[in-house]
């Protein structure tokens, strides 16, 4: 009888320092790096949450769904899907629509210079100084449609995003000489 | 001259079919009714146009300049009108249009102003470089690589070897073969003159064993100074690291270059190309190009850039029927075609019309391994394909998709009729896809991150601010106000002693 309290409470006691020592903590912060550096990084909130990194934390810690992204779209909920072993689901057409890739476009005829759309930019990609014209750097402009909201004048629209030409990348496997 | 050969893994003997096309003379093709030249024929960054619509432009102009270092210009390929810029059908494997220069000819084919150098010798291997990209060169053998990287690769390690590629081991072509027969003296001036641009130690001339007539051009015009090399035919032997592999027995590394173990290659017609560039002064504006398969009259043509492959086509007794499939490049790596609307560019090197393809069903592979036994490069074929077919990316990359040549020999083999390299091709393309918005996306988020703690300095120095208003008492205002603009004087003024001194050094 003893001999089976003594395994029982060693057992209890193993286990409850394989629990605390398994670092949970890191693990998840890690985790949610990793869907952060799978997501398309718009900021743009369709999701519901206010940026990439919040709606990885909230997949992490609050089981949020995989299928909110819609600029990341089918591409991003398999990364997804194939990361934390759930299954492939169509885009939950609450949080928008897939479509290619949009930039914001300012008509400059129209811009008044009020800086609103400025100040939405997640990522600084509108120049301009109060009363002056502002513009778009496009190559910046990651298209989360954040600056179109606050312009009381409606002069930025989002254009399909076409890449100048059609560029090849270069690879070992395209220099053959024959 | 003897030299030790090593035969590389895989491969296959497959039926040339070169006897169709290459005993005649080749064709000069009339002119066609327009000349249609896209600004991207080339790996790289596509050229930027230099004239407009309803310009006159002449022969050997450049209409378009070069963009960057890995990119070429594009030449008038002869004189006329520009009725158009705008995108065009151009040889792509979607089908895609692209920008193009369309020129209307004026029949007069007049020669802009052209600078022939008479003896290639006397010009410093840099400046070689530069006449040879202002031709707007590019590797002729099918990949469009600019021809002037390469050199300044060569110039700036050490060559120990210059191979030109004279192995056409694609089934069909025959275009080399014919520019050889008919004008070897550029081939071999323009080996000796690469050589000199790059200062190699040994240069190579190889080429198969079908090709006698080639090869007796040739050795007439060699001296001591370059070894001609009669190789063994097997497919894909003209692959660059095939062939070097044959010649030289040494590996390019995976992912490397062959410069990174001293060897620089080029094919043979762009070394004629570049040897008529330099010494006639004339830019890269026809190339041979064979039209065979099911035509009347299988010949190799010397064709204008960007003419329509339908009116090279046609000199060759083209007739459409039904069930044809068209193929631009060989029948093993060329690219299917719907229509000949689409110019003839620097890398288009044979018109295959065939109704012999491939048109079976895929069924199940049964792994049974062949692929691997002809796989030139030792790669797993049919790991490959379940990866590819899974679009598990990572593990694709961990079986070396990215070193796949796409020579079709698994495909040629698979008795389930798989077409492999499609798949490969699609996976390479997505995975490259992938990684641009990955890029992409990391850029963003960097900026984001940095435009948030500019955020929190920004609100954070504007606590402090108020922190700071608060402690001093009404009376004080003044006093306080005063010493903020004092502060800023002293700041300006010290921020203009900086820029002065700033001036001072420039």
């Amino acid at each position: 009888m003893t001999g089976i309290l003594i395994v029982l409470a060693f057992t209890v006691v193993i286990a409850v320092l394989l629990y605390y020592s398994r670092g949970e903590v890191p693990e998840q912060e890690k985790l949610v790096d990793i869907i952060d550096s799978l997501l398309p990084q718009t900021q743009c909130g369709q999701c519901g949450y206010p940026g990439c990194k919040p709606y990885a934390d909230a997949i992490v810690h609050n089981h949020a769904d995989i299928n909110q992204c819609p600029p990341g779209g089918r591409n991003t909920i398999r990364q997804l899907a194939d990361l934390l072993g759930g299954e492939i689901k169509p885009l939950n057409p609450a949080h928008g629509k897939a479509g290619p890739k949009r930039v914001a476009f300012i008509d400059e005829d129209i811009c008044i210079g009020c800086v609103k759309c400025i100040k939405a930019c997640p990522v600084d990609a509108i120049v301009g100084a109060p009363e002056q014209m502002h513009t778009v750097i496009t190559l910046e402009c990651t298209g989360c449609e954040l600056c179109v909201a606050p312009c009381p004048v409606d002069c930025i629209s989002m254009l399909v995003f076409v890449q100048g030409g059609r560029r090849v990348k270069l690879g070992p496997a395209m220099r053959t000489s024959s | 001259m003897n030299r030790e050969l090593y035969p590389f893994p895989g491969g296959l003997q497959i039926p040339p079919h070169k006897e169709l096309s290459n005993a005649k003379t080749s064709l000069i093709t009339p002119l066609p009714d327009s000349i249609i030249l896209p600004l991207q024929q080339h790996i790289g960054t596509p050229a930027v146009p230099l004239v407009k619509t309803g310009d006159k432009v002449l022969k050997g102009q450049i209409i378009a300049r070069a963009d960057g270092y890995v990119s070429v210009p594009v030449h008038a390929s002869t004189s006329g009108k520009i009725i158009d810029i705008g995108n065009y059908t151009v040889p792509d494997p979607l089908g895609l249009k692209a920008p193009c220069i369309v020129i209307e000819p004026d029949g007069d084919d007049v020669w802009f102003e052209i600078k022939p150098t008479h003896d290639y010798a006397s010009i410093d291997p840099k400046d070689l470089q530069d006449v040879i990209r202002e031709a707007g060169i590019v590797g002729l053998g099918g990949a469009g690589f600019p021809a002037h990287v390469k050199l300044r690769e060569g110039t700036e390690s050490a060559v120990d070897t210059l191979i030109i590629n004279a192995v056409e081991c694609e089934p069909f072509i025959s275009c080399d073969d014919r520019l050889i027969r008919e004008k070897p003296g550029y081939i071999v001036n323009g080996t000796r003159m690469i050589r000199h641009a790059i200062q190699a130690k040994h240069c190579v001339i190889a080429l198969e064993a079908d090709m006698p007539e080639a090869y007796a051009a040739l050795k007439e015009l060699i001296d001591d100074d370059i070894d001609l090399i009669q190789l063994p035919v097997k497919y894909p032997q003209g692959g660059e690291r095939q062939l070097i592999k044959v010649l030289t027995g040494m590996e390019v590394p995976s992912g490397g270059l062959p410069i990174h173990i001293g060897i620089v290659m080029h094919n043979a017609a762009t070394a004629a190309a570049a040897y008529r560039a330099v010494i006639r002064g004339e830019p890269l504006i026809s190339r041979y190009v064979t039209v065979s398969g099911e035509v009347n009259d299988p010949r190799n043509l010397q064709v204008l850039l960007g003419t329509p492959v339908k009116h090279c086509a046609d000199q060759c007794g083209y007739e459409d029927k039904e069930g044809q499939a068209i193929i631009l490049g060989g029948p093993m790596m060329g690219m299917y075609v719907n229509n000949m609307h689409m110019p003839v560019i620097k890398t288009t090197n044979c018109v295959l019309v065939t109704s012999t393809y491939n048109k079976s069903p895929e069924m199940p592979c049964i792994r049974c391994g062949q692929c691997v036994d002809v796989c030139p490069e030792k790669l797993l074929p049919q790991q490959l394909f379940w990866h590819a077919h899974a679009k598990n990316y990572d593990r694709l990359r961990e079986y070396h998709l990215f070193d796949c040549i796409e020579c079709g020999c698994c495909s040629f083999v698979c008795p389930s009729n798989i077409r492999l390299v499609q798949y490969y091709r699609k996976a390479k393309r997505q995975i490259t896809q992938d990684e641009q918005t990955r890029s992409g996306a990391d850029h963003a988020r960097e900026r984001f991150i940095a435009r948030n703690a500019r955020l929190a300095r920004e609100e954070q120095t504007q606590n402090n601010e108020l922190l700071a208003g608060s402690d001093i008492g009404e009376l004080d205002k003044q006093a306080f106000i005063q010493a903020a603009v004092e502060r800023t004087r002293a700041k300006r003024a010290q921020l203009g002693k900086q820029e002065n001194s700033d001036d001072d050094q420039e």
